[in-house]
Parts: structure tokens; C-alpha cells; sequence
């Protein structure tokens, strides 16, 4: 094998960056691809061509990370975009969200999948009331780890003390917003100091370079919610009465999203709450022992129980309180992303984990204020809003509160006349 | 799969990548009433058959297998996917970039302009022929400009256009392949994969390959950087150099737009060596029509294009 191809297999983190405009984001993306030589030379070439054009005197390696042809007309990110690199140790996807006011919704997009948020901070700016709105929303969006990045250490001649003020500064908010997680690094993204490499005139941080706290943030499901949640996804029923072996067999497909089972335990199937024990756990053939986070297999039962695509396979131990819950009503926050507003008269289709429902809107509690994170009254929810809300559901949902599992607590909101994705929201 | 995990243990990258897919795949098999999954023989087709076999065994696949055939393609690649299909035993269906000539919906502006960008009036022609409400593809975000912001789930009109501006938000792991009649989805299962990622899952399910993907002596002529095929379709011209070199393929599709690289890796160890090492990417190594432009890839998936 070579240097690149991982020898030690740590998995796979996705995290998001986000900060305001020219706090320099794409030049942090773009120096981690960089500096971990994922760019490749061809897209050097063509950038470098794009930078001279531009009249620029070095090359721009936030070039990098821009998107589609529309944007590089006007100049600007307007969408989440995706990019990809190795270390040979794990793999990360960054999910880059655009740091414009406006795009309230891409960022809570782009956080929905990543495990760890990169806050950008212009260490001449400090503290702004954007760094404020990301943090809120990182935290919204459940993201477990926030590593604050104060970045253009260069521009204020690597002074520790304003880097030790924003850090206080910040502390200080987070504690308001019962942000516990956060780490904090001095960089600079254009010199590339502590990104991949520490940097001479930062000596006087300890700590760990921006890499290195990606390589040692536990990934998902290490931390996650114990309890065992299985969405059932598709039944597998080959009904081939020339064979013995599957003639009878009934296989629930689908993803484990937390905890373990094993073969042998009792489960429960929601919302009908039949018992059962699980008999077998396939994957293409295989029989495995047991069935662990994140793994897409197949599951057997003991008793032939009748169970479609939305159930939910949970364990029978559980009893009621550690048991999802089944319920027709839910409370929760809601970002709106389309550009036709939340009309509390209409009817919306809701998808939680492999379930679908119709919904009404029960009552908009407050819409929140994103700046100054006040509670204001609403009648309507608009693009990017972000509110309490409560649904009544035509069939009942299983649920977990959001912040004790993403997978089983957070629902779309999709408008049946359009098909379109018009909210996303996270269960209390 | 490894069954010596443990409690806490992280799945490998490769782990979780397969297990990502098997769940848009079976998401795909949930939601739509017709879905389709599009074979080419190419690799990154080969691997998304082995994750519809992880997704579906013991039963049979919830799609047919469709390969939109612009008659440029190389004998060893129809051959395999002709063997591949018969082996699983599914259902192939190909149509052809021909047919649609012979119809006159597609119109060369010259014999010998590349086929490649007609796919999409074939691939539109297929959909509509056989209803399908979703096509899963084998696109990597990591291919293209234009793909790294492309959904999961795309949506597609009833002309099968993409419209980058107004993609539908797409969170967690919550698909919406909503439709209405005539409107359809393009689903990318392993849109999170990269090329090395392929590879070393090629290598890990020991998966069985195209010949024409490793090492192997064939006539090439160097036209600006890149290694063009002598073949039946791209005869040398007068004045042409023909030189015998050992290339091999990192994608294979129509022979007028995919150009072979020098290789001397004629096994998947060696490939993953040498794409892990390698400096150029995927498409600009390999491709004769993207080099126009950097936007050209977005110009034609907006035209219904993959
Ligand atoms: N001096 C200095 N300039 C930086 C640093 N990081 C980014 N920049 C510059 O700040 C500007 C905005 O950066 P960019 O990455 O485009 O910001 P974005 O809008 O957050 O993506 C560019 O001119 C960068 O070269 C840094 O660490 N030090």
C-alpha cells in the first residue's frame, strides 16, 4: 500500500465551516486540501489561470472551493457545497454553507449532517453578531463539537492577547446558549499556520494544529443515543417456493441509526408494539452476531409479525420511557426554507426517519429573533425563519426528542402541491 | 464487513460509505413505483451493482438495469455488461443512441461529432418510453464542478432538466423523491464516494472489472496532453503520430470522449497506488469533450445530461 492509502481506517468526519463573508473560509477549505495535497494538478492549473485573469498576484486558493457558473458570474457561494479529502488516516466530507444573513437555511442544511463546526473569526473583527447567529444555529442543528477558529492571526502581528480576549469573549456567549463542547485555535489560513503545520510566530499555542482535532473528533455514532432505533426502510419477501430456504422469508431492511442488537434479543415494532426476538442479522449473505451504528443490514424475526416500511424496530426492554415515543402530536423548531411562506391554514406532508404523515399546524408558539435570539410573536413563518411550532399529525410518528437523537427527532416539511422540501424541523 | 466490531468501534470509511448507499438505494426502492438503475459497465456502475446486491439479496432487485448505448463503446465493456446482468440475473434493457438517429430526434451536426451529449435525448426518450419515476445513477460529487453541489435526490422536470438554481433542501438523511406524472428523480447513491474510494472497494469486494481498466498495449496519438485511441470511430488522421503505448482506462463511455492514461498498473492494488499518488484529476485526465470549459458539465446535465 502507499503513504496515502489508509492503513489505519479512523472513518469518516463531516464537518461544516461557517463564518462571515471574508472571514476566510475558502481560504481555510482550500489550504486543508491544499497542505494535505488533495488538490490535484490539473484544478491547480486551472485556478491558477482564474487568479492571473483576475489580476491577482498570488494564487487564490478560495478559487477552489467556488461553484457553479451562475455564482462565479456574480461572485458569490449561494448554495451548500460539498468537497472531499484524505489524510490516509480518515476521510472528511466539508459541507461549505455560505456566511450571508440571508442563508439562515443552507447553514442549518449543511450543519443537518456534520458532526463538528468550524466558526471562523476575523481575529481584527472578534466576536461579531454573525459569529453569535452561527453558534446558535450549530447548536440548533445538534452539531456535537465546535472548534472556534480565530483566524488573519497575521493582521494583528499574532498578539496572544486578542486571541485570548475573543476566546473569553466567546466563552462567555456559549455559556448563555448551553454550548458545552468547544475548543479554540489561532490561525492563519493564508500563511497556513496550524492548519496542517504549526506556525513559527504562533509558538505560544499548545495546542493541538486544526488537523489533528480533525483527526481525534470521535466520529457519530461513538457518542451517540444508546437506545437501539431501527427505521424500517423496505421488506425483502423473494416468495421463491422453489426454494426452501426463502420461501418464507421475511427480511425488514433498513439502517441501524442508534444502539446495538443482537441475535436472540427481544425487540418491539412501533407503533403496533408486537414483540418479537431477532433471529438472524444479514448483510449480502452473511449472518452477523450483532447490529451496530450506522450499519444498512437486514433483520429477522422469531414471529411472523406484520411490519411495513415507517415502523420502527426498537428494543423490547426499553420500557416506556427509554422507548420512543408514538404520538400524533409534536412540538418543535422549525426552519422555513421556502420562499412561500408557512401558511398556518394549510395542510403539509411530514417525513420523519422512513415515515410519512400529513400535518396541520397546531399553533406557531414564537418565531425566533436570529440576531438578538428574542422571542417575537408570528402569524406566518418566511424564508429562514426559524420558530416554535406544534403539529397535529393524521398517523402517528415514532419519536425521539431532537437533541437526544438527530436520526428519530428531526422531520421534513414537504408542500404536496409543489413536492417541494419546505421545512426542516427538530423535535422537543 | 468486519464482524470482530465492537461496542464504539467506527466503521471504516469504506464501511460507512457502503452502508450510506444501501440506504439510498433502498430509500429509492421505498419511495418511487418505478425506478430504474442505470449500468454502463463502467466501475463506478460495477459498484453500485454490488450495493444493490447488499441492499436487495436474497431478493431481486426492485429496478431494471438500463444502459443508454451510444454505439461507441468498447466491445470488452458491452460484453462485460451483458455477462454482468445475465449473472445476477436481472433485467436488462438497453436502448440506443442510434435508434433515436434513426427516428430523427437526435441530428448530428457532423458524422463524426461525439455521440456522448445525445445520451440525454435517448436517456429522456427511455424514461418516458417506460415510465420511470427515479434513474439511479453512479455520479461522484468529487467528479465535477457542477456535480459538488448537485443533491442526492435531484430533481428533474418533464424535460429532465436540472436546475442548479432551485434544488430542493436536502437534510439529514431525508429524502423527498416526490413527483408529479412526468417529472422524475436522479438518485446518486454514491455521491459521497471519491475515486480512491472506488477503487478500494473494488478492491475489497474483489469485484471483477472491464479488461480494458488495467494495463494493455494500444495505438495512441498525443493530442494536447491527452492519450486519443486509434479505433474504428477515431481513426488516425493524415499527419497523425501512432505510437503503441500501455495505457489503461479510469473511466470508460464513449470511445469519441475517453481518453486512456499511461499506465503500467495492471492490477487494482497497482491502480489504487497509482490513483492515490496521481496529480491529475479524473475527468480532466480522461476526458476529450469537458476540456472546453470549466461550466460544460453544468451546460449539459441542465439539458437533462447525467
Ligand atoms: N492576511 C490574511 N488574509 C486572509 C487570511 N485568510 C483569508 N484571507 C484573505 O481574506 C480574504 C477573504 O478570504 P476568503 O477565503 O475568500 O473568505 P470567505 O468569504 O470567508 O470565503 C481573501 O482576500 C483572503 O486572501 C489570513 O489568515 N490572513
Amino acid at each position: 500500500m502507499t503513504a496515502q492509502a489508509p492503513l489505519i481506517d479512523n472513518g469518516l468526519l463531516r464537518f461544516l465551516t461557517c463564518g462571515s463573508v471574508d472571514d476566510g473560509k475558502s481560504t481555510l477549505i482550500g489550504r486543508l486540501l491544499y497542505d494535505t495535497k488533495t488538490i490535484l494538478a490539473d484544478t491547480l492549473v486551472a485556478i491558477e489561470r482564474t487568479s492571473q485573469r483576475r489580476g491577482l498576484a498570488a494564487v487564490d486558493l478560495s478559487l477552489l472551493t467556488d461553484g457553479l457558473q451562475a455564482e462565479r458570474e456574480q461572485g458569490i457561494t449561494i448554495d451548500v457545497a460539498y468537497r472531499y479529502f484524505t489524510t490516509g488516516r480518515r476521510k472528511y466530507i466539508i459541507a461549505d454553507a455560505p456566511g450571508h444573513e440571508q442563508y439562515t437555511r443552507n447553514m442549518v442544511t449543511a450543519a443537518s449532517t456534520a458532526n463538528l463546526a468550524i466558526i471562523l473569526i476575523d481575529a481584527r473583527k472578534g466576536v461579531l453578531t454573525q459569529t453569535r447567529r452561527h453558534s446558535y444555529l450549530a447548536h440548533l442543528v445538534g452539531i456535537p463539537h465546535i472548534l472556534v477558529a480565530v483566524n488573519k492571526m497575521d493582521l494583528v502581528d499574532y498578539d496572544q492577547a486578542i486571541y485570548e480576549r475573543i476566546r473569553q469573549d466567546y466563552l462567555d456567549f456559549a455559556a448563555q446558549l448551553g454550548i458545552e463542547d468547544v475548543k479554540f485555535i489561532p490561525l492563519s489560513a493564508l500563511n497556513g499556520d496550524n492548519i496542517v503545520e504549526r506556525g513559527e510566530p504562533l509558538n505560544w499555542y499548545q495546542g493541538p494544529t486544526l488537523l489533528d482535532i480533525l483527526e481525534n473528533t470521535p466520529a457519530a455514532h461513538s457518542e451517540r443515543d444508546e437506545r437501539f432505533r431501527f427505521p424500517v426502510q423496505y421488506v425483502c419477501r423473494p416468495q421463491k417456493s422453489d426454494d426452501p430456504a426463502l420461501h418464507d422469508y421475511r427480511g425488514f431492511m433498513g439502517r441501524v441509526e442508534s444502539g446495538e442488537i443482537a441475535v436472540g434479543d427481544e425487540i418491539m415494532v412501533l407503533p403496533s408494539q408486537r414483540r418479537s426476538r431477532i433471529k438472524d442479522i444479514q448483510l449480502y449473505g452473511q449472518s452477523l452476531p450483532r447490529a451496530l451504528p450506522e450499519q444498512s443490514l437486514t433483520l429477522l424475526l422469531e414471529d411472523e409479525i406484520d411490519i411495513s416500511r415507517g415502523d420502527m424496530i426498537v428494543r423490547a426492554e426499553d420500557g416506556s420511557e427509554k422507548s420512543a415515543r408514538v404520538t400524533r402530536q409534536i412540538d418543535a423548531m422549525l426552519c422555513w426554507l421556502s420562499e412561500t411562506p408557512l401558511d398556518p391554514q394549510r395542510k403539509y406532508v411530514i417525513r420523519q426517519t422512513t415515515r410519512e404523515t400529513k400535518a396541520a399546524v397546531g399553533g406557531i408558539g414564537y418565531r425566533l429573533d436570529i440576531n438578538s435570539l428574542q422571542q417575537m410573536p408570528a402569524e406566518r413563518l418566511a424564508m429562514n425563519d426559524i420558530a416554535r411550532i406544534s403539529f397535529r399529525l393524521a398517523q402517528p410518528l415514532c419519536v425521539d426528542a431532537y437533541a437526544e437523537n438527530r436520526a428519530t427527532g428531526a422531520f421534513i416539511v414537504i408542500d404536496d402541491s409543489t413536492n417541494n422540501t419546505v421545512g426542516a424541523g427538530m423535535i422537543l | 464487513m468486519s464482524t470482530a466490531l465492537s461496542s464504539h468501534t467506527t466503521l471504516s470509511h469504506l464501511d460507512w460509505l457502503e452502508s450510506e448507499s444501501i440506504y439510498i438505494m433502498r430509500e429509492v426502492a421505498g419511495q418511487c413505483s418505478n425506478p430504474a438503475l442505470l449500468f454502463s459497465g463502467g466501475k463506478d456502475s460495477i459498484v453500485m451493482l454490488r450495493l444493490a446486491e447488499k441492499a436487495f439479496r436474497p431478493g431481486r432487485f426492485p429496478f431494471p438495469l438500463v444502459h443508454v448505448d451510444t454505439g461507441h463503446n468498447y466491445q470488452e465493456v458491452i460484453e462485460f455488461r451483458d455477462r454482468r446482468a445475465a449473472e445476477l440475473g436481472e433485467r436488462l434493457i438497453v436502448r440506443s443512441v442510434e435508434d433515436s438517429m434513426k427516428r430523427g430526434t437526435v441530428v448530428l451536426k457532423t458524422a463524426d461529432e461525439s455521440r456522448n451529449k445525445h445520451q440525454s435525448v435517448t436517456l429522456l426518450e427511455t424514461i418516458e418510453e417506460f415510465g420511470f419515476d427515479a434513474c439511479i445513477g453512479g455520479a461522484r460529487l468529487d467528479e465535477e464542478k457542477a456535480r459538488a453541489k448537485e443533491r442526492i435526490f435531484s430533481f428533474r422536470d418533464e424535460f429532465g432538466q436540472w436546475d442548479p438554481k432551485n434544488q430542493r433542501p436536502e437534510l439529514w438523511d431525508l429524502y423527498n423523491a416526490r413527483v408529479h406524472k412526468g417529472e422524475n428523480i436522479r438518485a446518486f447513491p454514491i455521491s459521497n464516494w471519491t475515486e480512491l474510494d472506488v477503487w478500494q472497494y473494488i478492491e475489497r469486494e474483489k469485484l471483477e472489472l472491464p479488461s480494458i481498466y488495467f494495463a494493455h498495449k494500444r495505438p495512441v496519438i498525443r493530442k494536447g496532453g491527452l492519450l486519443q485511441p486509434v479505433t474504428d470511430v477515431t481513426p488516425a488522421q493524415p499527419g497523425d503520430v501512432v505510437e503503441e503505448m500501455r495505457v489503461r482506462f479510469r473511466t470508460v463511455g464513449d470511445i469519441t470522449c475517453t481518453a486512456p492514461v499511461e499506465s503500467d498498473a495492471d492490477t487494482v492494488a497497482a491502480i489504487i497506488a497509482e490513483t492515490a499518488t496521481t496529480t491529475i484529476t479524473e475527468r480532466g485526465a480522461t476526458r476529450l469533450d469537458d476540456q472546453t470549459s470549466d461550466a460544460s458539465m453544468e451546460q449539459r446535465k441542465k439539458e437533462g445530461y447525467f
